[in-house]
């Protein structure tokens, strides 16, 4: 993995519209202003779809908690199961929110990936964030046009991460990792008709760090007539 | 020529694993045919002794096929133009019928083949009845040719009807059949001659080829029979059939298909069983199995291919195995934490120096002593007790990835094989399918349907992995990668590796 991180300088960046079109732009914490994440913008639209593929490109993220970085089975468990926050398991954030979590105020920021992933180092470096060494919380609303028995979660993260779905955990991924599509795959479950909430943590221990996510049908096919919004759209 | 001895074998063994069950004994067996969700089997002997099976693991005799005529023996212008004795049958189900065909000596080369015409092959059934069709080919004794061990063959293509027979002494011979009465198609036109020195002669047909196989060596003597079984292909039915190396098989050509290995001595009398989905075996009969005293014994086993020909793959053997993905090449294993082998320890260091850990320091002689594998009992305290999940991880020669997979006596099996359980090497965890159609390692192997496991190797040498039951499954459910990490019980899909899997021994 990718090892350069550890020797950029940490920046802070917030999301703002420049010229009609939504990006990311720097709001220096020190000298140097960090570039837009070029993959992440502000959502514009009240829901969006999933792309071609199936993949769901619209997420309300959390700015990186500091955590151990490692990856084992336990060490993510007890990663994912420590309350930074309250209700943490449970909320669905608007974008603006924040947390504080120990002595840091941390901020929920609303996006819509242009890629199959969520780029997460895009999204901490726009930031001035650390990306090395932290576990993201990412979050978006499916909304399914009927009930769906039978269909699979599939995810790919860079690196380990815990994923559920309305309150249940379905997948755990462990160990360094690249995001694979379809890396892991949850147990079949039913969403419900409208709206499903799915959680997931990411942690990363160096590098570049990014995630994936779709539904599979009951024939292993990618659903495409899911929506994702988010609570404050 | 050679001169056969007539096997009439009556056995009753019970083989401890990984030979067919039961009483399997036979010389010159029919292909194997499904009915009635049974499989049969016909061989040379007084009458064509019949064998049953019903999972195509577990055999036993059931008579002969002669007791259903009303003389008990072939019709008269069979024994006129053959002999009275009833060798090396075979059979085919065409339509709403079943055509046997049996070969009917004399004073070899004179020989009759024989045709009995069927509704059934269960002898339970009310509608069992075999009636006599008269001699279909014959050799008068001088002529090159021995009309015996007929094979039929149904082209796929065209829905034509086929006979091969003959034996050492000549040719072996091609006719057409007529599909609606097994009888010959066209009586007058000469036999074609495909294939010489040899005899148990078949056609089998895959990707625009004729696949003819036929037994080479003698029979008959035991642990000293030579036979072995041998093929060659062409793009035409009636040849010419050329070997791997261009030979005619009128010429003696004929690429390897089976011989002698193991326990098991001169293979002969192939016969297709196709099961579907990508399923291929085929039955033979050894002419000695060691573990079995010497006697002749059928056998079912995996036919793989392979360069555009036929392999004869063996049935799943007992050991400690790393289950991969064809799909995705992670390894099947007990979702527990893992332990690298030999503990955590540094790479060493650059240079021939050692690494962190218990490899040393820098600078250091670094100890090379093997590290030792990684089995259950060095790490299995670490992992959670009760049901554990399982899930799909790159293979690292760890314990929760190590399958021992063992035949499981009087469970029953499939065509050539017991059902198996599969549990992590050195423990009792053992894989079973759940109600939902996924997967758990339970504590204890308790010998549950859901813990037992079918293995099929696939025509292209890997492996279709199915439980024997899976609790409210409608349908038969493999073994099967939903993703990288995530095996599950899903529908066989012979078209996609999502259900194939490859079993290395670590």
């Amino acid at each position: 993995m990718n090892k350069l991180i550890r020797y950029l300088t940490p920046a802070l960046v917030v999301l703002a519209a420049v010229g009609g079109s939504v990006c990311v732009v720097a709001r220096a914490q020190d000298a140097t202003a960090r570039p837009p994440a070029p993959t992440l913008a502000r959502p514009k639209t009240p829901t969006r779809a999933t792309d071609a593929a199936g993949f769901l490109q619209r997420w309300i993220v959390l700015e990186p908690l500091r955590v151990t970085g490692q990856l084992t089975d336990s060490a993510v468990q007890a990663a994912v199961k420590t309350e930074y926050f309250p209700d943490q398991l449970t909320v669905i954030p608007r974008d603006g929110d924040t947390v504080t979590a120990g002595d840091a105020q941390l901020t929920w920021h609303a996006v819509d990936t242009s890629k199959y992933n969520v780029n997460l180092f895009h999204f901490a470096y726009a930031l001035g964030k650390p990306t090395s060494n932290v576990l993201f919380w990412a979050i978006t609303v499916v909304n399914a046009p009927r009930e769906m028995p039978g269909v699979r979660l599939a995810i790919g993260s860079n690196a380990a991460s815990v994923w559920w779905v309305n309150g249940e955990e379905v997948i755990s991924l462990y160990n360094d990792r690249q995001a694979v599509i379809d890396d892991g795959v949850s147990k079949r479950l039913t969403l419900n008709k409208g709206a499903n909430v799915i959680r997931a943590a990411i942690v990363n221990a160096g590098g570049a760090t990014d995630f994936c996510a779709r539904f599979l049908d009951e024939n292993d096919r990618p659903i495409k007539t899911l929506t994702a919004t988010l609570s404050g759209q | 020529m050679k001169h056969r001895l007539v096997a009439a074998i009556v056995l009753l063994l019970v083989s401890p694993v990984l030979a067919l069950d039961g009483q399997p004994g036979i010389h010159d067996p029919s292909t194997v045919v499904m009915h009635g969700g049974k499989y049969y089997t016909y061989g040379t002997g007084a009458g064509l002794p019949i064998l049953v099976s019903d999972d195509g693991w577990t055999w036993r005799r059931s008579g002969t096929l002669m007791q259903s005529l009303p003389t008990g023996r072939p019709g008269p212008d069979v024994i006129a133009r053959g002999g009275n004795n009833t060798w090396a049958p075979d059979v085919i189900r065409v339509g709403e019928k079943y055509f046997l065909y049996y070969s009917a000596p004399g004073t070899q080369p004179k020989s009759a083949i024989g045709l009995l015409v069927g509704k059934t092959l269960d002898p339970e059934s009310p509608d069992y009845k075999w009636e006599d069709g008269g001699p279909i080919v014959w050799s008068d004794g001088i002529e090159d040719s021995n009309a015996i061990d007929p094979g039929v063959f149904l082209d796929p293509t065209t829905g034509s009807l086929w006979l091969t027979y003959g034996s050492y002494f000549g040719y072996i011979r091609l006719v057409e059949l007529n599909p609606k009465t097994g009888k010959r198609l066209y009586p007058e036109r000469k036999p074609v001659d495909i294939a010489i020195n040899s005899e148990a002669s078949i056609m089998i047909f895959r990707e625009g080829w004729y696949y003819l196989l036929v037994t080479h060596g003698s029979c008959c003597a035991g642990a000293n029979s030579s036979y072995n079984i041998r093929m060659g292909r062409a793009r035409k039915v009636t040849g010419p059939f050329l070997d791997n190396m261009g030979i005619d098989m009128l010429q003696g050509g004929g690429k390897l298909f089976l011989g002698s290995s193991g326990r098991q001595i001169g293979p002969g009398h192939f016969g297709l069983l196709d099961l579907g989905d990508g399923v291929q075996k085929f039955s033979c009969h050894y002419e000695a199995d060691l573990d079995r005293g010497g006697i002749s014994v059928l056998d079912i086993r995996p036919l793989l291919w392979r360069d555009g020909w036929p392999e004869a793959g063996a049935n799943f053997k007992e050991g400690t195995y790393q289950i991969e993905s064809a799909r995705t090449g992670t390894a099947l294993e007990l979702a527990v934490q893992g332990m690298p082998v030999g503990g955590f320890r540094g790479r060493g260091g650059r240079g021939g120096g050692a690494g962190r850990g218990a490899g040393g320091g820098r600078g250091e002689s670094p100890p090379l002593e093997p590290i030792p594998a990684q089995d259950a009992a060095q790490v299995a305290s670490n992992w959670q007790a009760g049901a554990v999940d399982l899930r799909m991880s790159p293979y690292m020669v760890q314990a929760q990835q190590k399958w021992a997979i063992a035949p499981v006596g009087n469970a029953g099996g499939y065509p050539g094989s017991p059902y198996f359980k599969m549990t992590i090497a050195g423990t009792d965890r053992a894989l079973a399918a759940t109600g939902d159609g996924e997967l758990v390692a339970v504590p204890a192997f308790t010998g549950a349907p859901a813990q037992l496991w079918r293995i099929d190797q696939l025509t292209d040498g890997t492996y279709r992995v199915m439980p024997k039951a899976a609790p409210n499954a409608k349908e038969p459910l493999a073994l099967s990668a939903a993703g990288s990490s995530k095996p599950t019980l899903d529908r066989f899909n012979a078209d996609s590796d999502r259900q194939r899997w490859l079993l290395k021994t670590p």
